[in-house]
């Protein structure tokens, strides 16, 4: 004991020590919670999402099924607008054809119709930049340096609102929905605002302020494939003209995919469609102006109705389902294999 | 270093010789010789921005990024906004750049701190205060006792006879010892008249600067005449003055110049082998990208030709693109932007990162912490760390690193009887430790304090007048060539030439026989009390033939007698005839200390005739003035009279190591670590410490020893070895003879060969050398591989650092090398890893080191905690790293397929800025920080889990390809499920949503939650901060997501965040949270399976280990009895001596003798006597530990109760009390608490050796001696143990009982 007694020397005791401080996170102490995968948690698991997909994915199909939906392709249908349109002279001219078709039973609750496109590449990376979004924000800012191009002026330099492959291309056909009803033929009531997002109505999208909307876009000119300018889009209503056009704020929400379908209108349930649609006879009315012909595009007009999961898509409910089954499938196997060992184990361990 | 060596080097052609005056700086300054001042910054303020940014470009990573952000420029091509690359690769070059400046400016302070040191300079014959950066070539200076020297000095005088100066050279070669250097007479007349000095005006030509330390040619023209100068009159760089009061030099070679500079050689950066691994899997991800880009701008080409041509209606082609091939060679660049994250930029910086931190752990680390010399464990290179958990052979030296290199005088037999045990009641041998009670020497008011020995018998022997006992201690008091000091009276300092002899001087002076001073021609010795003046008559000096010394000396009383101490081998055939019976004690008493690892010495005397004497004085006179033969003719003499010799006894002398180095030797034997003992000791020093630390011991089959003489001979001898070990290796079928006849000439890499059973082998640095040549290498490589243990002895330096570089390149394993001194500096150099051990005086080692700590046993926790677990971490990371970036690019290639080839990316531009430096940077940074598999205890016990990281098993290219494949797979689940979810439906409310903006925010929510449930998977260990960054980035991401689609961020900036509205009218829908939950249960359920599985059906070897680990935690086994250490006591002599020749010759002349009274105060001594003080202190192990108690505390409660005693059985972990006293608790018995800045308490434990007995031990002692007993603990934690437990625990004898008693005590 004696020899320590030396220790520690006063200098010491004045120095700081560097003796490391003695903290659970520096001594690598902190306390922590250690999972480990063990036979449990990992049958547990398996069986537990088994059981969740199956019963998500058949809730999923059966809800799926019970979606109506009707897809018309009208693209061969009205041939002969499409090749009408093929020529680029008749550009400003009307060309309007019917589809027919037969509903056996009455379609019920809120109908929704669809444009749809194919090989339509909306998600074209070319494509999808070509867009002046502070120029739909009614601000006027130099679209000439946006990424318009080359939609962004005419030659003789007057701007293109709204500007961009995206507004030029916007689709333009108009579909009707006919009833016939007793041989006489009513047309479906369709609303045709209230399709979009809120946001994109109020937010995105605003038209340039001007005591009115014609001199608003005074010194621009309409896209180069439009027919009329954007400030007539719909000429009847004030809210729903310009750049907050519904039909056109959709067009401008630009699709993933190639194959897409955007929302057209509603049908308004009122009188006959209170409930929705009755059984008959429908007639589609379209105005073809939309050439797609030329890139192999086709077009389609959708009625569908929808249920909390969307619309009549399978997809999500058939993957839950093959899902669910591998996992438990998959939980059995692997409780097997673990029972087999454990066997073995025990085996071994009484030898 | 190296720049300016560059610089220097082109400024000045080679130097050929150099010539100086002195004091004549106009002369010496047209040579451009360096100044004295050292730089080893690299930036200053203004260089700093281009040099380093320069560097940073040279990586791969950055260079990648520059290009792409040039690629970015062009307005065809760039696919993604600038900032998607720009903030990133700010970020990382800031990080880079800011640890790079700190770094720099550590430098500049440690350059500056040591260019500002004070020196005296003389300028104008005036001695004026300078800084060291000032000093010229030519100056002449003055240092004191304990400076630094300066430059490289010509020694010109000193205060000392002779103008002799004492240096000593620890900095420079690790050696402790004094050196004597000597001045020309021609300049020591000008001692310190500064008129002379000022007016000295020699001129020295000498060799240009070289970096050997010992060799030095140059002349000395002074008024005419030559004097030629070499190494024994330098005084070099590195060096301290020591027991010179002031001395004069001229500064020769100053600055980069010196030989201490020259030596320091280029510092190469090293690098891990995961670095070279990942460099080349950023190779391979590069050329995976190039594919993937190149299927893409081929799908484009198509694209465009068959598509695109005809979509010009809606989307004509950008200007100046008029064919599909065109576009499709634009397209490729477009993707190797939009792909670039594949190549993880933040990669190296998060590496650093990880680095830095578990760098920072070792340096926290307070089981690392030696609190004797207040050393903290220091990471001194952060970017090694992962390598620590992949050493398979480490390089040790001896002296200072398994050593403490303190020689204590441990036994001694005298007349037949051994002294130095210690017996209890029941004549049982006791273990000594902490508590046995020391001798008490307070009788002999000039005993050494630090002086401990155990066994009373010897004392009581001296008292009671034994007649043998005295003339031992007498001889050792007389029979060396010690040096005294007394600067106070009382307070007694030897300089001794080898530590053994210091070590018996100090033995005789506590038993009463104090060596107090000498002249040339008497020593005063206290007897006793009584002061005697022996006559010294002759020293017939050691050397190492003779393996012996003598003095000759005339008593007061007139009595002449020859003292004779050496080697047994040698004495025992000098003996006169009447020993006999002696001689057999005392052999086996020798073999006894031998068998315990002691260095023994065998003492004997003889009485000399007056007659013969004066005589054979006359003859020897004759010898040592005759001109030829002198040597032989002297030593025919001391034959002539060393003979006849009357045994006196032995001592033995314990070589110290250090503690715990058998116990750490052994772990890290089970870790599957080799160990290479590397040493410029003696074999038999070499081979008896390789017994003691447990590196050979008697169960290996053989212990070769190759000691040829001749290239032939080792071949040999290497060959025979490796015919015993592995017979089969000679064939023509062996695997590696195959491989080497196949391709004859480069070298490769040799893969393990097993031998038949535990050898070691010993080679000497003769044998070495031949070994070392071009066509033994492979021999010695494969011999010496199949060794679990291989000692190399006499090996100098360079050899070190040559059987490293040997390993290295024939061997696919990283080297740890390990020492203290400037002789391992090489060594540490060439290693993988260089580890110094601190806190000596010498710092050599540990500034040209990658880690350093203060004593050897840090190493296990340091490779077997540290070191696994930073691997461990390194390679969960990268694999992550890999898996999370593979998973997030390859999206955008599905996508390729779904978007015309145009390079449209899935994701938003602000996600994939942001995903890499933000959404997943932290969650991974925390596991790589924080994760363990097992905490450290388990590390330590199961040195096994070890081997995997050795095997590089958990990070390489195959589990690469591996994280590369469920990356794909990942990715496509990604892309597929959205798209399938989304493709031709629309949301609950009818409203479309197969819009891109949606599927982005869709497929960007599943990606970061299937990356974040991923590293919660890999995550083992979960705390506060792993929780807090895995959330915290979740909902940072929900919450960054928000805001930038947010009405306002939409207003003000509506070019940059063309989402508005997207997150809440997606993230609404029942079907976008259902897609998302399927692609995270298709992601991470197969894992968890696989994972699952994968351990049940072939676990691999660490897998079985933490299995049993986790059923040890569950059902303890009762703790395994430790084996003790001991050996079988096989004859091993080691003759305790330097094999330098003595400084008799120097003591006889006088030479270094001061005519000066012994007690007169010289020169201040205040910081050396410091030093002694300290090192004195070590001459007791007292190995420390600190730790909270409140800590430990907490973690007993949880912990059942023989958890806690085996813990403490273990690791030695408890003791408490107040602060000051020493108090008594659980197994270490004595701390001692000392107080620390922050409060927390360092305490002192005792021997992990065989706890449990160490225990009992412990507790007897104390109940023996009551003063030990404590107050019960004042109330630390509650379970400090009082003397009634204390007496349970000496009584009970099962070790259950103890366990179950202390448990429930602290319960």
């Amino acid at each position: 004991m004696k020899n320590k007694t030396n220790f520690p020397s006063q200098e010491e005791e004045a120095r700081p020590s560097r003796c490391p401080d003695n903290s659970a996170f520096k001594q690598q102490r902190l306390p922590a919670w250690k999972p480990q995968l063990n036979i449990v948690t990992v049958l547990s698991s398996f069986f537990l999402t088994g059981a969740f997909c199956l019963t998500v994915g058949v809730c999923l199909i059966l809800s799926a099924n019970s979606v109506r939906e009707i897809q018309i392709d009208y693209s061969d249908k009205c041939s002969d607008c499409s090749k009408f349109r093929e020529n680029s002279s008749n550009w400003n001219k009307e060309c309007h054809c019917s589809v027919n078709f037969t509903l056996k039973e009455d379609i019920l609750g809120d109908v929704f119709m669809y444009y749809g496109l194919q090989n339509f590449y909306q998600n074209h990376r070319r494509y999808m930049i070509s867009r002046s979004d502070a120029q739909l924000l009614g601000r006027n800012v130099n679209i000439q340096r946006s990424y318009c191009a080359p939609f962004t002026t005419y030659k003789n330099g007057t701007p293109i609102a709204p500007c961009g492959a995206i507004a030029n291309s916007m689709f333009n056909d108009t579909i009707d929905l006919f009833y016939n009803r007793n041989s006489s033929v009513v047309q479906v009531p369709l609303l045709k605002t209230g399709n979009s997002w809120w946001t994109d109505k109020n937010v995105k999208f605003r038209n340039p302020e001007s005591y009115n909307l014609s001199s608003a876009f005074a010194g621009t000119a309409r896209p180069p494939y439009w027919q009329k300018p954007v400030y007539l889009l719909d000429e009847g209503d004030e809210r729903n003209t310009g750049y907050v056009n519904d039909d056109f704020i959709i067009w401008m929400r630009v699709s993933a995919f190639a194959t897409f379908r955007n929302l057209y209108r509603r049908v308004r349930r009122i009188r006959h469609f209170a409930d929705g649609l009755p059984a008959g006879n429908y007639t589609f009315r379209i105005s073809y102006n939309f050439p797609v012909s030329k890139f192999k595009g086709r077009k389609h007009v959708i009625l569908s109705t929808v249920v909390w999961s969307g619309g009549s898509n399978p997809f999500l409910g058939i993957a839950y389902v093959v899902s669910g089954t591998a996992a438990t499938l998959a939980g059995f196997v692997i409780t097997a294999i673990h029972l087999k060992l454990r066997k073995k184990k025990t085996y071994f361990q009484r030898q | 270093m190296s720049l300016f060596e560059l610089k220097f080097g082109k400024k000045k052609l080679k130097e050929e010789e150099r010539q100086l005056q002195a004091n004549n700086r106009d002369f010496n300054l047209q040579f451009e010789y360096a100044n004295n001042s050292i730089k080893t910054s690299k930036y200053n303020f203004f260089t700093f921005l281009p040099l380093n940014l320069f560097e940073q470009f040279q990586r791969i990573a950055n260079a990648y990024f520059l290009f792409l952000l040039i690629l970015q420029l062009i307005p065809q091509i760039s696919s993604l906004a600038w900032f998607t690359t720009v903030v990133p690769l700010v970020l990382v070059l800031a990080v880079s750049g800011v640890k790079d400046a700190i770094d720099d400016f550590n430098r500049h302070k440690s350059d500056k701190h040591v260019n500002n040191r004070p020196v005296q300079v003389l300028i104008n014959g005036m001695l004026k205060e300078q800084k060291w950066m000032n000093v010229q070539v030519g100056d002449i200076i003055k240092l004191e006792n304990n400076n630094f020297v300066t430059a490289d000095l010509l020694l010109l005088s000193s205060s000392e006879p002779h103008s002799l100066t004492y240096i000593e050279t620890a900095e420079l070669d690790g050696e402790t010892n004094l050196k004597v250097k000597q001045a020309l007479t021609v300049t020591a007349e000008l001692g310190e008249d500064l008129q002379k000095l000022t007016e000295f005006n020699g001129e020295v030509r000498c060799e240009a600067p070289n970096n050997k330390l010992d060799k030095f040619t140059g002349t000395l023209t002074l008024r005419g005449e030559k004097y030629a100068l070499d190494n024994e009159k330098m005084l070099l760089r590195g060096c301290t003055i020591r027991n010179t009061e002031w001395c004069f030099g001229l500064v020769i070679y100053a600055g980069p110049d010196t030989k201490l500079m020259q030596n320091s050689g280029k510092t190469t950066f090293k690098r891990t082998s995961i670095d070279r691994l990942m460099n080349v899997l950023v190779l391979v991800i590069f050329a995976f990208l190039g594919l993937m880009c190149l299927i893409l701008a081929i799908g484009n080409g198509i694209w465009e030709h068959d598509k695109g041509y005809y979509f010009q209606v809606y989307l004509p082609w950008a200007e100046g693109v008029n064919s599909a091939s065109y576009s499709g060679f634009l397209m490729f660049w477009s993707y190797v932007i939009i792909l670039n994250t594949v190549v993880p930029i933040s990669l190296y910086v998060s590496v650093e990162i990880i680095r830095l931190g578990n760098s920072f752990y070792i340096d926290w680390d307070r089981k690392m912490y030696y609190p004797l010399n207040d050393t903290p464990a220091q990471a001194r290179t952060t970017t090694l760390n992962e390598e620590l958990g992949q050493i398979k052979y480490i390089f040790s030296d001896k002296t200072g690193t398994l050593t403490q290199n303190i020689m204590c005088f441990n036994k001694c037999s005298i007349n037949g009887k051994s002294y130095g045990d210690v017996y209890d009641m029941s004549g049982q041998r006791v273990e000594i430790n902490e508590n046995t009670e020391k001798v008490d020497f307070s009788y002999n008011p000039l005993a050494d304090p630090k002086f401990a020995f155990y066994d009373h018998s010897l004392v009581e022997a001296v008292k009671l007048n034994d007649v043998p006992t005295h003339r031992f201690f007498r001889l050792l008091s007389l029979c060396h060539t010690v040096m005294p000091e007394e600067k106070k009276e009382g307070s007694l300092v030897y300089q001794a030439q080898s530590p053994d002899e210091g070590a018996l001087v100090t033995a005789a002076r506590n038993f009463g026989f104090v060596f107090r001073a000498r002249t040339p021609e008497t020593i005063t010795v206290v007897e006793m009390g009584e002061t005697k003046v022996y006559k010294l008559l002759a020293i017939l000096d050691f050397n190492n033939v003779r393996k012996r010394m003598s003095v000759i000396v005339q008593s007061p009383e007139g009595d002449l007698t020859l003292y004779c101490k050496g080697a047994d081998t040698i004495l025992y055939e000098l003996l006169n005839s009447s020993c006999e019976s002696l001689k057999e004690e005392t052999t086996e008493h020798l073999n006894e200390f031998a068998g315990e690892g002691l260095r023994t010495l065998v003492v004997a005397y003889k009485n000399l005739e007056k007659d013969y004497f004066q005589d054979w004085i006359r003859r020897h006179h004759e010898a040592s003035t005759a001109l030829e033969g002198r040597e032989e003719k002297l030593s025919e003499l001391y034959e002539e009279i060393e003979k006849d010799l009357m045994l006196l006894g032995a001592t033995a002398i314990e070589d110290k190591l250090q503690d715990g180095v058998p116990q750490t030797i052994e772990t890290l034997a089970k870790a599957n670590i080799k160990i290479w003992v590397l040493t410029g000791d003696k074999q038999e020093t070499a081979v008896n410490i390789g017994y003691s630390c447990n590196l050979l011991n008697d169960d290996m089959e053989d212990v070769f020893i190759i000691d040829g003489s001749t290239s032939d001979d080792v071949l040999n001898e290497l060959r025979n070895a490796r015919k015993k070990m592995k017979p089969d290796s000679f064939l023509d079928s062996d695997e590696i003879n195959i491989q080497f006849e196949k391709s004859s000439k480069k070298p490769k890499i040799i893969p393990d060969e097993q031998a038949n059973g535990v050898y070691g082998l010993v080679i000497t640095g003769h044998s070495l050398a031949y070994a070392l040549e071009g066509n033994l290498e492979l021999e010695l490589v494969r011999t010496a591989c199949m060794c679990k243990v291989v000692i190399c002895c006499r090996v100098t330096p360079l050899q070190k650092a040559q059987v490293v570089e040997l390993v290295k390149k024939y061997k696919k394993a990283v080297t740890l090398a390990i020492g203290d001194g400037a002789n391992d500096v090489s060594m540490i150099k060439t290693a993988h890893i260089g580890v110094g051990i601190s806190g000596q005086e010498g710092m050599q080692a540990v500034l040209s080191s990658d880690f350093s700590f203060a004593q050897f046993r840090y190493l296990q926790r340091l490779l077997l905690v540290h070191g696994r677990w930073s691997y461990i971490r390194m390679c969960k990371f990268l694999k992550y790293f890999f898996y999370k970036n593979f998973a997030f690019t390859l999206v955008h290639f599905w996508y390729g397929f779904f978007s015309g080839f145009s390079a449209q990316t899935v994701y938003d531009e602000w996600f994939i800025t942001l995903y890499n430096l933000v959404y997943t940077s932290l969650p991974v940074l925390g596991m790589s920080l924080f994760d363990q598999d097992v905490d450290d205890r388990w590390s330590m016990l199961f040195p096994q889990l070890y081997v995997p990281g050795q095997q590089n098993l958990y990070f390489n290219k195959v589990v690469f390809v591996k994280c590369m494949l469920q990356g794909i797979y990942s990715s496509l689940i990604l892309f597929f499920i959205p798209y399938g979810a989304m493709y031709n439906t629309m949301r609950s409310d009818g409203k479309a949503i197969a819009d891109y903006q949606s599927f982005a925010l869709m497929a960007q929510t599943c990606l970061l939650i299937v990356v974040s449930v991923q590293i919660g998977l890999d995550t083992s260990y979960w705390t506060v901060v792993n929780q807090f960054f895995i959330w915290g980035s979740l909902s940072v991401y929900f919450a960054i997501t928000f805001t930038m689609y947010s009405d306002g961020m939409y207003l003000i900036f509506t070019a940059s965040f063309p989402f508005v509205g997207t997150a809440r009218n997606t993230l609404s829908q029942p079907n976008v949270w259902l897609a998302i939950f399927l692609s995270i249960t298709l992601c991470v359920l197969p894992v968890v399976g696989f994972r699952f599985l994968k351990t049940q059906l072939k676990p691999t070897p660490s897998d079985k280990v933490l299995l049993k680990i986790k059923e040890a935690k569950k059902r303890p086994p009762p703790p395994s009895p430790k084996r003790r250490l001991r050996r079988t006591s096989t004859r091993r002599s080691g003759y305790a001596f330097s094999h330098q020749h003595g400084f008799g010759a120097l003591i006889m002349s006088g030479r270094n003798m001061r005519p000066k009274s012994p007690f007169a105060t010289t020169g201040t001594f205040s910081p050396n006597s410091d030093k002694y003080k300290h090192k004195g202190l070590a001459v007791q192990p007292q190995p420390f530990r600190c730790f909270d108690s409140s800590a430990e505390a907490g973690l007993v409660h949880r912990i059942p109760a023989w958890q806690m005693v085996w813990a403490q059985l273990v690791e030695g972990l408890p003791a408490f009390g107040g602060s000051g006293d020493p108090c008594l608790c659980g197994v270490s018995a004595v701390v001692r608490v000392k107080k620390t800045a922050s409060s927390s308490l360092c305490v002192e434990e005792n021997h992990e050796e065989s706890p449990l007995y160490g225990w009992g031990a412990a507790g007897r002692h104390s109940l023996q001696h009551g003063s030990l007993i404590p107050e019960p603990a004042r109330g630390q934690a509650g379970f400090a143990l009082d003397y009634r437990w204390l007496c349970m625990l000496y009584s009970s004898c099962c070790s259950h009982a103890i366990a179950a008693a202390l448990g429930f005590q602290l319960r």
